[in-house]
């Protein structure tokens, strides 16, 4: 196989770690050395091979320790993963969407053979080798949506498209950055995002939602988003708050460089042509800040970004009371020379 | 955020002739591929390259929608319009090689539905030959009442009733029948969603009715495809693009934009998506608002224009555009 996938665990003993390879290609956010909300939003086109933009959905090392850790929240919380009743053409759509992309993207890896509604499924990475009839249940062992998004890095919302609104009527939610799918099942739009500060006053909301109504099949959709955690954590859940919540207490002068990680989230948006449903995957990256800082730029404009964050952000961020901390060890790798433009490594 | 949609090349498989007045039309890709699947109630835009012009059509798709073969419209021939359905009728031939759009649904069914209630009127039925063939892959619960003018001119009924013969209800107006709505929309199961496409007159009766009866407005559906209306030549200045144009008599604001080479957003060209939506700079004289996108606020306030189908009558207009 041409990726080599880590043994790692993301709770515990935290052995995850980013080969070099995977440090380079690691999508860092900000273009600029500062950060405000907009609605960057560009067409999910295949962009810079070997970068995370190459592929419809990206595999990489940490996916089958990802597929490992998706299984153990689950089996401690199935909520985790719910479907109401109307969605489950769409769960449909997005078997058929991540099915196609990954076996035609990567066929060393994935398999698809379909003869009209019998469809063979060979998920090498995970040893699975599943026939069954596309369009009836019964014949996964999972729900479509559960199914697939158990075989898929990243966390799946499926929003229903009505009443000129989007409904988050299904999803797989286990790597998520503080946020419940079963908090905001059933909810519209404006609905869940209510908590995010500032953002309703700046119009984002309202210009983000119409350009999302009228996404297009066949014209994907991605953005990046971010936020900071401590420990490499994929479930930073509030469900389970109480476990790592506390675990900020711990950072100290010595160990932000080990323990925080930047935390990325490449987020797209696919329209689902059977259901005319909104899939948004939101596929997590994480990066310690010492891998962080191998790369100059990066080093630099983060200290920058981070330091000339606004209150209300580092707040909803959940690292205002660390963000000294980081500031101060951040400045070490800024040697105040100018950056050049763009997210990519000199 | 890239303006139109995608586009697939096609080649025209089949011209049919339905009836006097509609004809369908069979496209596959050129390529040998398969089409892309869509939901019931999605349409395309189809381009037409009619001597000097391109003429962009949104039509509903009426084929299966899991038939990854082809997509089938069908137009109806409208002799009075502004030519795009008689170029469909008249010089589009087998084995052209024409360009159509993805799929874009604005009249999507609601899959929370117990019940999904269908009126059509006319040439209307297209959207809802797509939602049938999907609701009875899905073992859907759905009831069609279809009005259409003779028996001659009902398109596909004779094909939707042999199919689902306790479904699907035809009314003539030549014999008089006509759909008695308060009573059918009286006797609904809790969880219906009614959906209506056919003429305005139809669209707004069926809508008024729903509304007076208590209908919940999320369980109302229709699809209005304003075809753009011709009027008197007007003159429009682009201010980002810095550039004068002369909309025609029978040309769209947006038609005229885009001829002008100005990369201008749209799904649906029919008034009722907004993604055309424009800003208005500066204006002396008097808007023809003739979507159903803006609201009367908006129409009023002069700032803002729906180049797809409204107009415009007077000495300047400049468009942030």
């Amino acid at each position: 196989m041409t990726i080599n996938f880590n043994d790692e665990t993301f709770y515990g003993d935290f052995t995850f770690r980013n080969s070099p390879k995977a440090v380079q290609r690691f999508p860092f956010p900000f273009p600029e050395d500062s950060y405000m909300y907009s609605v960057n939003l560009e067409p999910h086109k295949s962009y810079r091979p070997g970068s995370v933009y190459e592929r419809t959905f990206d595999v990489d090392e940490h996916y089958v320790a990802e597929m490992k850790d998706r299984a153990r929240v689950l089996a401690d919380d199935p909520l985790r993963c719910q479907s109401l009743p109307h969605m489950t053409l769409a769960g449909w759509d997005l078997v058929e969407l991540i099915m196609t992309a990954k076996a035609e993207e990567y066929p060393d890896l994935f398999e698809l053979h379909r003869d009209g509604d019998r469809w063979r499924w060979i998920n090498r990475p995970l040893g699975i080798d599943d026939t069954f009839t596309f369009l009836d249940e019964t014949t996964l062992p999972y729900g479509p949506m559960e199914y697939i998004t158990r075989q898929t890095q990243g966390d799946f919302a499926i929003l229903d498209q009505r009443d000129d609104n989007l409904w988050m009527d299904a999803g797989m939610v286990t790597t998520q950055a503080d946020w419940s799918l079963d908090f905001d099942i059933g909810m519209n739009f404006f609905e869940w995002h209510a908590p995010v500060p500032k953002a309703h006053e700046m119009g984002v909301f309202v210009r983000a939602l119409k350009f999302l109504l009228n996404i297009q099949q066949g014209a994907p959709a991605r953005r990046l988003n971010w936020t900071m955690t401590i420990n490499p954590l994929l479930d930073t859940s509030p469900e389970n708050y109480h476990k790592w919540g506390a675990m900020k207490q711990e950072l100290t002068a010595e160990n932000v460089g080990r323990m925080m990680h930047l935390r990325v989230e490449l987020q797209t948006l696919f329209r689902l042509p059977r259901s005319n449903a909104l899939v948004f995957p939101i596929r997590c990256y994480l990066i310690r800040l010492e891998d962080l800082v191998t790369v100059p730029k990066w080093g630099r404009r983060f200290h920058r970004v981070i330091r000339d964050l606004p209150v209300e952000l580092a707040t909803y961020k959940g690292f205002i009371n660390n963000r000294p901390k980081i500031v101060e060890w951040l400045s070490k790798y800024d040697d105040g020379a100018p950056t050049s433009p763009g997210i990519w490594p000199d | 955020m890239s303006a139109g949609t995608e586009k697939i090349d096609v080649t025209v498989a089949d011209v049919t002739p339905v009836n006097e007045l509609v004809t369908r039309f069979r496209f596959v890709r050129s390529d040998g591929g398969p089409m892309p699947t869509f939901s019931g109630g999605a349409h395309t835009v189809v381009e037409m390259q009619d001597g000097g012009r391109t003429r962009l059509n949104p039509y509903s798709l009426m084929s299966d929608p899991a038939d990854r073969s082809g997509f089938s419209i069908s137009v109806r021939r409208d002799d009075a319009g502004r030519g795009g359905s008689l170029y469909m009728h008249t010089k589009v031939h087998q084995g052209m090689k024409m360009v159509v759009s993805n799929p874009v649904n604005l009249f999507s069914l609601d899959l929370r539905a117990r019940k999904h209630l269908m009126i059509a009127g006319g040439i209307g039925i297209t959207p809802f030959m797509a939602q049938i063939k999907q609701l009875t892959a899905m073992n859907g619960n759905f009831e069609l009442h279809y009005a259409v003018r003779t028996a001659a001119l009902a398109t596909y009924a004779d094909e939707l009733h042999a199919t689902h013969p306790t479904r699907v209800h035809i009314y003539h107006d030549d014999r008089g029948e006509a759909i008695k709505l308060e009573r059918l929309l009286d006797g609904q199961p809790l969880g219906t969603h009614l959906y209506v496409c056919g003429p305005k007159g139809m669209i707004a009766w069926v809508r008024k009715t729903a509304e007076e009866l208590g209908w919940p407005r999320e369980a109302v559906h229709h699809e209005e495809f304003l075809a753009p209306a011709s009027g008197k030549p007007f003159e429009v200045k682009l201010a980002l693009s810095n550039k004068v144009i002369k909309v025609g008599e029978h040309q769209s604001l947006l038609e005229a934009i885009e001829e002008a080479g100005v990369d201008a957003p749209y799904l649906c060209r029919g008034g009722a998506c907004g993604q055309c939506e424009t800003d208005v700079i500066g204006y002396d004289g008097k808007f023809l608002h003739n979507d159903h996108w803006l609201t009367d606020d908006q129409k009023s306030s002069g700032k803002k224009i729906m180049p797809c189908v409204s107009r415009f009558e007077g000495k300047t207009l400049v468009l942030d555009r």
